[in-house]
């Protein structure tokens, strides 16, 4: 019952939104009533063709992204635009195209290399993370990778266990990458801009599911030269008992949830993480310190994931400001299984969101938390 | 390289086997090599068409240089080098020698520490090569660097130092003897991991084209990628042959064949052992050449890379070379037959330019001994350089983790967003 009305949320955008009366006057002006809607897959593909004008130097490379116009229709157009010498069709060769691309990037390039999937990352994850994540390091500052990896990450539907896995625990631990991931429209036209222009190499997990959701976005967002800071989270919704951080998907289950505690009478304040490293620990921990309770959300495995990061943080830092344990959910510690009923386990659920803080607020009746 | 359809096949690479077999193979006419004039720079049209990639035969050319070899004393205009380009030639390759031996002597004093593999043995591959390189030009080598580095003009006191991991070396000390960058002289590393610096090298390679094609620029910047025999089992090696013919991209691929991974033989762990047939295989002509000979490396070098700048693609050469000393200053080095490590030791490649050189009187004995003493000074100079240097201090540790002071990105004014005054700490939203 809940995936129906997953379902039919996602196709009327997300109506938590609406909701967010106690964010400042900046973001009310994306509710006017002149506010567009925007696909996240339209904000990727706009952000990659204005950064594409703007410098010479961006050009694209990875499976399917010319004349099939983007395995997941992304760069939908590029190539037509821009030419086969920028939007470079490749071959299947996850380590080789990597690795062209960091050396494209230490001789003055800046490539955006997409990975059909980020599991497919693996097979180029020498690449990322030794040739491009320590390059600046190891020739002090001599070498910057001006670099974006790009592609969805996670779990999509039904895709079984080598299509499932969410990557940003692993590139979170690396020093020398910027791990962006972004949420709504406006996330991911700001980031990936950001990302582009940045010095730095920059892995951007986007999510397929999200792809063909809808945004309100705001003048301000569709301006060309819009990119949102990197290492800086959103406050979604503000609320006063619990603080609820996610990143990506898991954002949208969590100001859902928000919505159905709302009406029990918890008010649970949403971060959208937006940037896993530099991982933002000032905001998380000024709305810890102002709420006294977290629960970490997130769609990967549990053991060293993000919540776990960020769980280590709070109890470092904000300590005595808590008023109970900290709760993390995560993806089940399986891989991805699936038939439909076990995926649906498998993968944190609204319903999760919503006991989890619960408990965190001791409002359960059994202490028990089973999935 | 010029395709001849006849190719002869040449014999199995057998490890004693005299100089003389290999010199049988089919010759190209002396005038394309001899002597060879830089050709002129062509402006490259976006409109030119480019003909749908035919597989080139298997091409072998072995260069026909047996000067060194025979003794024939031919007048100065049969000979393949020039007076200056001899001395600079045996500069060069002494230097990389004496350095070595340097860093060996270092290492045992506690100076040096870590892994450090050296180069000896193998002057010939990085001399020929590289010194035929503009500035521009790229080199992407593997952890076997020193040289490679030197050879493209890094000063031998910040390599030193480097190594010794002190504040002035080429990389502040952070790199270290695996890793040796240098964004002046273009050496884009020094990669621990063998493989990876191909598809990097490609990458460059990529760039330049790229310049051509993109910003109309005149550019015909040529990158060398050097790598063992035992890249040649990976799989990054063949994708990047793969992409490199597919694209046309203006790159060498140098295979330094020492006939040994650590101590797997290469015989032992490749199915084909002979590697130049694998560039045919990709459509790229594939060379086998005689690495302990600096002048034959040279010649085949300068038609390589005078086709990458022609644009006419990459190609793949295979010189046979040995390493004298082990894979690193830790490797007992038990495995390798004391008999093979005899035979190449009378291939020295610095004695073998000498006695040309001398032979050929193109210089005098005391002119070589001045440039040796020369090095050495040069050497010993670099020593005390890096002794005397600093460690690095203390806040270096935490810097140049990102070119991003802060990590905050770009904001769109295009300046760093740490920089911004009125960038608060509040959260950004839209």
């Amino acid at each position: 019952m809940l995936g129906v009305i997953r379902r039919r949320v996602a196709c009327k955008g997300n109506p938590a939104l609406n909701l967010e009366q106690g964010i400042r006057v900046i973001a009310s002006r994306a509710f006017s009533s002149t506010a567009k809607e925007m696909t996240v897959r339209d904000a990727l593909n706009s952000a990659l063709d204005e950064e594409m004008s703007a410098d010479p130097k961006v050009f694209l490379m990875g499976e399917e992204v010319g004349e099939y116009q983007g395995a997941y229709k992304i760069t939908k157009g590029l190539l037509d635009k821009y030419g086969p010498e920028r939007v470079v069709d490749t071959p299947i060769t996850e380590a080789g195209f990597a690795g062209i691309g960091v050396g494209a990037a230490y001789y003055g390039l800046r490539p955006v290399i997409e990975f059909m999937t980020f599991n497919f990352s693996m097979q180029a994850i020498d690449h990322i993370i030794n040739s491009a994540a320590k390059s600046n390091y190891m020739s002090a500052g001599q070498i910057s990778v001006p670099i974006v990896f790009r592609g969805p990450n996670g779990a999509a539907a039904g895709v079984g266990a080598q299509h499932s896995q969410c990557y940003a625990a692993w590139f979170g631990a690396c020093p020398g990458l910027k791990v962006l991931v972004p949420y709504s429209a406006e996330d991911a036209r700001g980031l990936l801009k950001a990302a582009i222009r940045d010095p730095d190499p920059v892995v951007f997990l986007e999510n397929e599911l999200l792809y063909g959701e809808s945004f309100p976005v705001s003048a301000e967002v569709l301006d060309s030269s819009f990119c949102l800071p990197i290492g800086k989270a959103k406050i979604e919704r503000e609320g006063k008992d619990v603080t609820i951080t996610t990143f990506s998907k898991m954002v949208g289950y969590a100001l859902q949830a928000a919505e159905i505690l709302a009406n029990e009478g918890i008010s649970a304040e949403v971060i959208n993480l937006r940037s896993i490293r530099p991982l933002d620990r000032s905001t998380i921990n000024a709305s810890v310190r102002k709420t006294n309770r977290l629960v970490t959300v997130e769609e990967g495995f549990p053991q060293h994931g993000v919540g776990a990061e960020i769980c280590a943080s709070v109890v470092e830092e904000s300590f005595g400001y808590l008023d109970a344990p900290v709760e993390r959910i995560s993806g089940a510690d399986v891989p991805m299984p699936y038939a439909a009923n076990l995926e649906r386990l498998a993968v944190p659920q609204v319903d999760d969101i919503v006991r989890a803080v619960k408990r965190a607020c001791y409002r359960s009746s059994s202490l028990a938390a089973t999935a | 390289m010029a395709c001849s359809a006849t190719a002869k096949i040449l014999q199995p690479l057998s490890i004693r086997s005299a100089e003389k077999s290999q010199s049988c193979s089919k010759m190209l006419s002396p005038s394309s090599f001899l002597g060879s004039t830089p050709l002129p720079k062509k402006l490259f049209s976006v409109n030119k068409t480019i003909s749908p990639l035919a597989r080139r035969s298997a091409t072998i050319v072995a260069v026909s240089s047996d000067v060194v070899k025979e003794k024939k004393l031919k007048s100065t205009q049969n000979l393949l080098i020039t007076k200056e380009e001899g001395l600079v030639l045996y500069e060069d390759m002494y230097l990389g020698r004496a350095f070595e031996d340097m860093c060996a002597q270092m290492y045992y004093r506690g100076k040096m520490f870590g892994f450090v593999h050296l180069y000896n043995g193998q002057e010939a591959v990085s001399t020929g090569f590289i010194k035929l390189l503009k500035k521009e030009d790229c080199v992407v080598s593997t952890y076997r660097d020193h040289v490679h580095a030197l050879s493209k003009g890094v000063p031998a006191r910040q390599v030193m130092s480097e190594l010794f991991g002190k504040t002035t070396g080429c990389c502040r000390g952070q790199g270290g003897s695996m890793h040796m960058f240098s964004k002046e002289h273009n050496v884009l590393g020094g990669f621990a991991f063998i493989g990876e610096g191909i598809p990097v090298a490609t990458g460059a390679a990529f760039t330049s084209k790229y310049k051509r094609e993109v910003f109309k620029e005149d550019c015909d910047e040529v990158t060398l990628a050097f790598f063992g025999d035992g890249t040649c089992n990976n799989g990054q090696f063949f994708e990047c042959l793969n992409m490199a013919t597919l694209w046309k991209l203006p790159i060498v691929f140098v295979v330094e064949n020492n006939l040994w991974a650590i101590g797997m033989s290469h015989l032992r762990s490749t199915s084909d052992p002979q590697i130049w047939k694998k560039g045919p295989a990709f459509g790229m002509p594939g060379v086998h050449v005689d690495g302990m000979d600096v002048l034959k490396v040279r010649e085949v070098a300068k038609e390589a890379v005078s086709r990458a700048r022609r644009g006419e693609g990459p190609t793949l050469v295979e010189c046979e070379t040995y390493r004298f000393r082990g894979h690193s200053l830790a490797d007992p080095d038990e495995l390798r037959d004391p008999a093979e490590k005899a035979h190449y030791a009378t291939r020295d490649p610095i004695t073998a330019l000498k006695k040309y050189v001398i032979e050929n009187k193109l210089a005098s004995e005391a002119e070589l001994k001045a440039i040796e003493k020369k090095i050495d000074e040069e050497v010993e100079e670099a020593v005390e350089f890096a002794d005397k240097s600093p460690v690095p201090e203390r806040s270096q540790l935490l810097e140049n983790v990102f070119a991003d002071p802060k990590g905050f990105g770009i904001g769109p004014d295009g300046k760093y967003r740490c920089e911004d005054p009125k960038f608060t700490q509040g959260t950004a939203q839209v």
